[in-house]
């Protein structure tokens, strides 16, 4: 095998000149054009142009909210890539079931006045609901059309994860009708913005530091799941190798359910946490956050959480700063626009830097495809 | 066998019998440059919706195709001749879509006319189809100036005879707004945030161009796109500016989120917001932050005006509606649609001749018919240009008081402007 | 039903399982929407059918034995029938606890389309006002006598099974071909024959038996067609067989050159944007089925080409506007489209098969955006896009989307280029080079294949493909905005080659075909208008119906179909030719 890997080496050093200067070429075009960028951005604001100090503070949260979403999103793609080894397309879906329960519970509140009166079991009964329809609807759909395909080469259930996907977002846009649907105000001191550690210049939004902590406590939670108990072993010992697995007496079908299960329990906690920052729900909503999340997921290096968890932060942190940090630098207009060009252009250059993604093991030589 | 050539006999003298009368009976006419219809004795005259009623859009669409189905109700039969809409059409908010909907419409020599489109991009691609067929399509919402012309009298890049419109121009919209925001209210810098939709992106050019004019400053103009949620970014860029006064003609679900977030953004808090009739639906005017927002739009005062034609009011359309389809519309282009479907079936009356029971429609009957046409609808007085702008180019600025009670809050009219 | 006894369990489960489809059919709307078209006059709307036309399948499968070899065979016996029926029966009561609760709560708060106006629709009746019971049991009956039905079709010859649904498929295809057939006849003269036949789009009752009988006796007939087609097909040489895919293939052709002067403007128009798909299906089949690399960004070329023969040709062009001739752009076209091919490739030469996906959708996305966004509008005209764009001068006339019959021509033209340039590849020394590649990239490598070279050749030869097609669309639709450029196009393109047959030409025409010709793409419509909203949502269950039923596609390449239902699947590995034991192994949890 060694001898091999070298002989591939050999070919390769022999041959790809070419491409590695290209691809260095592009590094360093990524970098000047970064730190043009940046030094643009530093210009302007020592100049007092362009967002102040605490713009740029709120701008930082706000990525941080909304990368914690992707995050938690990301631990699905990831969880599933590393049992199953494919993209589960439909998991954006399954995200935007527990928001859209999120929804109909927390408007329910608001009628029955609950929502008002006992703020804090609103949202806990809210979360709740939506992880179990999250949940339930990744078993489901793990069950229906992914487990007959088990054993098919990976572009199948990539497909019919696809299938899914179109048939999970329309049947809600055709059975909750297509508006978009606002989620009531929660109360005003979840609103206001609270002074942390009484600094006095760490003033953050609430609701922000909210589904930031919810987030936190959540990937914790997984992490310590994964890492300390029976169950976890096996997922992993399942992602490592089913048919040994299977010779150790793991029930690899169940151990696949359960991943599903989890995934989608983080999903339907990302759906929830989204629709008490953004307030907004409708049957698209899946779509752009589980292109984002199976992007953060690639970012972090695929098959590993923590990679997941940061790379949905870094994701939501480059969205919400890059625009106006770099491109706001080289004078571009309508920078916002170009925030999923920010996104995406992060992650082929995190690729190319790194080319399994910034936690991905290294692979070794005949393991590269 | 002697029967079987009984009944051939019978047929064949049928037949010609049926021949004689043809060319016995008065003679048709003769027909125009652009040809004639031939509706025969029973048949329906057969017109066409052709809106967006699937995808995000949907919601101007639908409500555009009930205004159809509901003034053919109305508006009853033509010399003896019921109408008939067929299938609504779709347009699918889209150039593809418009041109693909075209070629059925234009492969059915039967039919006379077509009320849509939805969308601008859709029309544009559309009408070379619809127009060189000697078709006429009216639409109820396109507000594209490209569509018609510069309102001064020089056609526009897409201008195709036999397009006609009863919304507004949007050269219009886009100056109502900056003289609102530059004369009443006393702005003088705007920020500006589109969402790369086709009418966005015009009637955000538009406004830009004429509050430039006026003198005020644009500082920032920016978009976000279609599903973004996180408007922190966008507004903080628009906060940089330091604006007194944001204009944005997004639809829900951005303008919400953007009503939504525009309060922890350091510097936006006294800042005037306006938004334009892509805003102007339940979905966005009933949320708590829409409070004092201002929204322009076509004026949608219409409850007492009455369609001449029909005798429908404003307030008769709506109850009429709510009580088919158990909702209430969720664009204010259901009137446009109405009046224009009234405005094309009088047209096709004015052209018509009957000979015999059997209808000739010429088609340049009906364009010069449209050209000539005056009526009262319930948007107003309709009269057509000659680039077929036919509606009230009356433009209204709301202000929303009452998020609790959005009828109220419609009925609040800050501001008029007619050119 | 084993033992030829009736298993209650099985019969009981599929019940509710009808049940829970025409209670979903009816609360998203469906039933209410397609009542509005009718199929036969007076007796069937397009509602009813769907509806109910799960009803009697779902009652014959009931009844059908897993057949295993060395099994007593059990002749089917009125049991079935019975079973059927119970199978109805229990659906129908499902659907009628449902017009209940509809009229007991109000479930709009939720579920939008369970309306009173459902019920009515449901129930027969005139008003919403109370249940009409009597329609509840009328619709219980019916489904219930649908499921004997269904039931009752094990007890039948296996030729008269075929002409029963062959009777019920005519008088539907029929009825929903209403445009095309009407347009085909008006072509030869025959509006009277329209008239005849068809009333508000539906067939009238006389037309419909006449139909019903046809198809009666077509269904009598000896099958055979298709397998023999299929038989025709399967050579075992494979030279013989290419050759005879593409005997095949020009016999299509032929038809289709004729087509649009019998067929009219509006099947012209289908085709043409069914050309144009198939153009990038087949583009997209080079990289995805031949080399074996995932991507997910393919519209991006698509767009490229557009862009550049719009810049070229429109005078409303922000920037540039040379206003060239058609023609003179596609030098400029095919260049621009293969260095965006080696500027997209290049970078992800070194990713694994899913980083590929995820980076190519990434740069569809870049793409789109950069030509949406007001950075770039004053080159590329922003959301207001470019317009004006002439179409293609011949000589005599300036060919343009009013035109859909050149049109067509052209999609033909650049497909059998496009064809031929698969076909040449795959018998070429690159070609071969793919296959090893997809095979095992390792192998490939050590054995002295030019991976780097490979890769990129199968993208570039693809850009170029795809991008013709962009031009020929600017030209077609006269005006282009980068609405048209979305992200689902590429989705839409990927099912089209993996739902036709991956790595088979014909299977791509064919997937072409079905979903954008007969369904419609996402901004397309094809011949079915009447699903319109309800589209992508179709879409979705036959894209999970045909892998769960047909992996290898509707006309499968015939060395993939043996892998697919070999034993050892997992070891093909699709992507990358990665093994799936190392493909877990560094997808462990960390």
């Amino acid at each position: 095998m060694v001898s091999t890997a070298e002989t591939i080496q050999r070919i390769r050093r022999s041959r790809f000149n070419w491409v590695d200067m290209f691809l260095n070429a592009l590094r360093i075009g990524a970098i000047v054009f970064i730190a043009v960028g940046l030094v643009g951005t530093i210009v302007k604001f020592v100049g007092g142009e362009g967002p102040s100090a605490e713009a740029w503070r709120d701008l930082v949260v706000g990525g941080l909210a909304q990368g914690a979403a992707y995050g938690l999103i990301a631990l699905g793609y990831s969880m599933v890539y590393g049992v199953l080894g494919f993209i589960n397309f439909a998991h954006g879906e399954v995200f935007m079931s527990g928001a859209m329960t999120s929804f109909f519970m927390a408007s329910y509140f608001f009628d029955t006045g609950l929502w008002v009166s006992n703020f804090v079991l609103a949202l806990i009964l809210v979360i709740i609901s939506a992880t179990l329809t999250a949940t339930i609807v990744a078993v489901l759909v793990e069950r229906i059309a992914y487990r007959p395909l088990r054993d098919a080469p990976r572009l199948i259930p990539l497909i019919t994860s696809i299938g899914v996907s179109f048939f999970l977002q329309y049947s809600a846009a055709f059975l909750f009708g297509i508006s978009n649907k606002s989620v009531p105000q929660p109360p005003s001191w979840l609103l206001s913005k609270v002074d942390l550690f009484g600094l006095g210049w760490l003033r953050l939004e609430a609701t922000k530091l909210l589904v930031i902590a919810i987030a936190v406590v959540s990937m914790i939670a997984l992490y310590l799941f994964v890492e300390r108990t029976r169950t976890g072993r096996s997922m992993r010992a399942v992602a490592e190798d089913k048919e040994i697995a299977a010779l150790m007496g793991i029930n690899v079908d169940r151990t696949i359910v359960t991943t599903f299960a989890v995934g989608g329990a983080m999903a339907g906690i990302a759906g929830s946490l989204w629709a008490l920052l953004f307030r907004g729900v409708s049957f698209d909503t899946g779509f752009l956050p589980g292109i984002k999340a199976f992007t953060a997921a690639v970012l972090g290096g695929i098959g590993n959480l923590v990679g997941a968890m940061l790379g949905g932060v870094l994701l939501g942190l480059f969205e919400g700063v890059g625009p106006l940090l770099i491109l706001d630098g080289w004078g571009i207009p309508g920078v916002s626009q170009l925030k999923d060009v920010v996104a995406f252009s992060a992650l082929v250059l995190v690729l190319v830097f790194r080319p399994t993604g910034l936690l991905g093991e290294r692979l070794s030589e005949d393991e590269r495809g | 066998m002697k029967r079987k050539r009984m009944s051939t006999l019978v047929a064949g003298m049928l037949a010609l019998a049926l021949v004689a009368a043809a060319c016995g009976g008065a003679e048709p006419p003769t027909a125009g440059p652009l040809g004639q219809v031939e509706i025969a004795d029973g048949e329906a005259i057969q017109i066409r919706s052709f809106n967006a009623i699937t995808g995000d859009v949907s919601f101007l669409g639908i409500p555009n195709q009930r205004g159809v189905e509901l003034a053919i109700q109305d508006y009853g039969e033509i010399l003896g001749h019921p109408i008939s809409m067929g299938t609504g059409l779709d347009d699918l908010c889209s150039a593809d879509g418009g041109q693909a909907g075209a070629q059925t419409i234009v492969s059915d020599p039967q039919i006379i006319g077509v009320i849509g489109t939805s969308c601008s991009g859709a029309a544009g691609a559309a009408m070379p189809l619809i127009s060189d067929a000697g078709l006429v399509m009216i639409s109820g919402s396109n507000t594209s100036p490209a569509l018609t012309s510069d309102l001064a009298g020089t056609a526009a890049s897409d201008y195709h005879p036999g397009y006609y419109r009863t919304a507004h121009n949007d050269l219009f919209q886009g100056k109502a707004v900056a003289q609102f925001a530059y004369n009443e209210l006393g702005m003088r810098n705007a920020g500006v945030i589109h969402d790369g939709d086709l009418y966005t992106f015009g009637l955000s050019s538009a406004f830009q161009e004429a509050f430039e004019e006026l003198g005020g400053e644009v500082s920032v103009f920016t978009a976000v796109n279609k599903g973004d949620t996180d408007m922190t970014a966008v507004l903080t860029e628009i906060a940089a500016g330091s604006p007194d006064m944001l204009f944005t003609p997004t639809f829900p679900p951005e303008i919400n989120f953007i009503a939504q977030q525009i309060g922890g953004i350091a510097g936006m808090e006294d800042v005037t917001l306006i938004g334009a009739d892509a805003s102007l639906v339940d979905n966005f005017l009933e949320i708590p932050e829409a409070e004092g927002w201002h929204h322009s739009g076509p004026d949608t005062r219409f409850g007492a005006n009455q369609n001449s034609l029909t005798g429908v009011s404003g307030d008769d359309f709506l109850s009429a509606y709510e009580s088919t389809y158990g909702e209430a519309p969720s664009a204010p282009f259901w009137a446009h649609s109405y009046d224009a479907t009234t405005m094309l079936l009088k047209a096709i009356e004015d052209s018509a001749t009957d000979v015999d029971g059997t209808l000739y429609v010429d088609r340049q009957g009906v364009r010069d018919a449209l050209n000539a046409i005056s009526l009262d609808g319930i948007i107003g007085p309709i009269t057509c240009d000659d680039f077929g702008d036919c509606g009230a180019q009356l433009i209204t600025v709301i202000r929303n008081d009452s998020p609790s009670d959005v009828e109220a809050a419609k009925q609040n009219v800050v501001y008029e402007f007619a050119p | 039903m084993t033992n030829g006894q009736l298993d209650w369990r099985k019969v009981i489960r599929t019940g509710l399982l009808v049940g829970v489809v025409m209670v979903f059919t009816s609360a998203i709307g469906m039933v209410e929407d397609f009542d509005e078209r009718p199929v036969v006059v007076g007796i069937l709307s397009l509602g009813f059918l769907a509806l109910f036309w799960y009803v009697p399948r779902a009652a014959y499968k009931v009844g059908d034995e897993e057949v295993l070899e060395g099994m007593e065979v059990h002749p089917p016996t009125f049991q079935n029938v019975i079973a059927g029926a119970a199978v109805g029966a229990i659906g129908g009561v499902v659907l009628s606890v449902l017009v209940f609760a509809v009229n007991a709560l109000d479930l709009r708060g939720v579920f939008v389309r369970l309306s009173p106006q459902l019920v009515k629709t449901l129930t027969f009746s005139e008003s919403a006002a109370d249940p009409n019971l009597a329609g509840v049991l009328v619709l219980i009956l019916i489904s219930t006598v649908l499921g004997a039905v269904g039931g009752g079709l094990h007890l039948v010859s296996d030729k008269l099974r075929r002409q029963i649904v062959f009777t019920v498929g005519a008088v539907v295809v029929v009825a929903l071909l209403e445009d095309v057939i009407s347009q085909i006849l008006r072509t030869f003269g025959l509006s009277a024959l329209v008239r005849a036949i068809y009333r508000d789009a539906a067939l009238r009752l006389i037309p419909a038996i006449v139909v019903a009988a046809l198809g009666f006796f077509v269904g009598g007939r000896e099958r055979g067609g298709e397998s023999r087609i299929r038989a025709y097909l399967a050579d075992p040489d494979p030279t013989q067989r290419t050759r005879k895919s593409l005997f095949v293939a020009g016999v299509v052709l032929v038809i289709v050159l004729v087509a649009p002067w019998v067929l009219g403007s509006l099947l012209s128009e289908i085709l043409a944007t069914t050309g144009i798909f198939l153009l990038m299906g087949l583009g997209l089949n080079i990289v995805v089925g031949f080399a074996g690399l995932l991507d997910l960004g393919y519209v991006a070329f698509f767009a490229v080409g557009a862009y550049t023969s719009a810049v070229l040709t429109s005078p409303l062009s922000p920037f540039f506007n040379p206003e060239w001739p058609w023609w003179y752009t596609l030098p400029v076209v095919i260049v621009i489209g293969a260095i965006s091919g080696i500027f997209v490739g290049t970078p992800v030469i070194r990713l694994r098969g899913d980083y590929l996906a995820i980076v190519t959708l990434g740069f569809g996305e870049i793409v789109r955006i950069t030509f949406l966004s007001d950075a770039a509008a004053p080159w590329f005209g922003g959301a207001g896009g470019i317009r004006n764009i002439p179409g293609i001068p011949l000589g005599f006339d300036t060919i343009s989307g009013s035109d859909p019959e050149y049109i067509m021509y052209f999609a033909a033209a650049l497909v059998v280029l496009a064809a031929w340039v698969s076909y040449a590849l795959l018998n070429s020394r690159v070609g071969r080079a793919w296959t090893a590649m997809r095979e095992d990239e390792s192998v490939a490598e050590v054995m002295g294949i030019d991976t780097v070279r490979s890769k990129l050749s199968a993208f570039v030869v693809g850009a170029i493909l795809a991008s013709l097609g962009g031009a020929l669309f600017s030209a077609k639709l006269g005006s282009i905005f980068p609405t048209s450029f979305e992200l689902l196009i590429s989705i839409v393109i990927l099912v089209i080659v993996i739902v036709g047959g991956m790595g088979n030409i014909l299977g791509v025409a064919a997937g072409a075909v079905v979903l954008i010709g007969v369904l419609g793409g996402p901004r397309q419509p094809g011949l079915l208008q009447e699903f319109g909203e309800f589209k992508l949502l179709i879409y979705g269950v036959i894209l999970v119906y045909m892998m769960l039923q047909r992996p290898e596609g509707l006309i499968p390449n015939i060395r993939r179909s043996r892998e697919l239902h070999h034993e050892e699947l997992s070891q093909d590995a699709w992507l990358g030719a990665t093994p799936s034991e190392d493909t877990a192994g560094e997808g462990a949890p960390a």
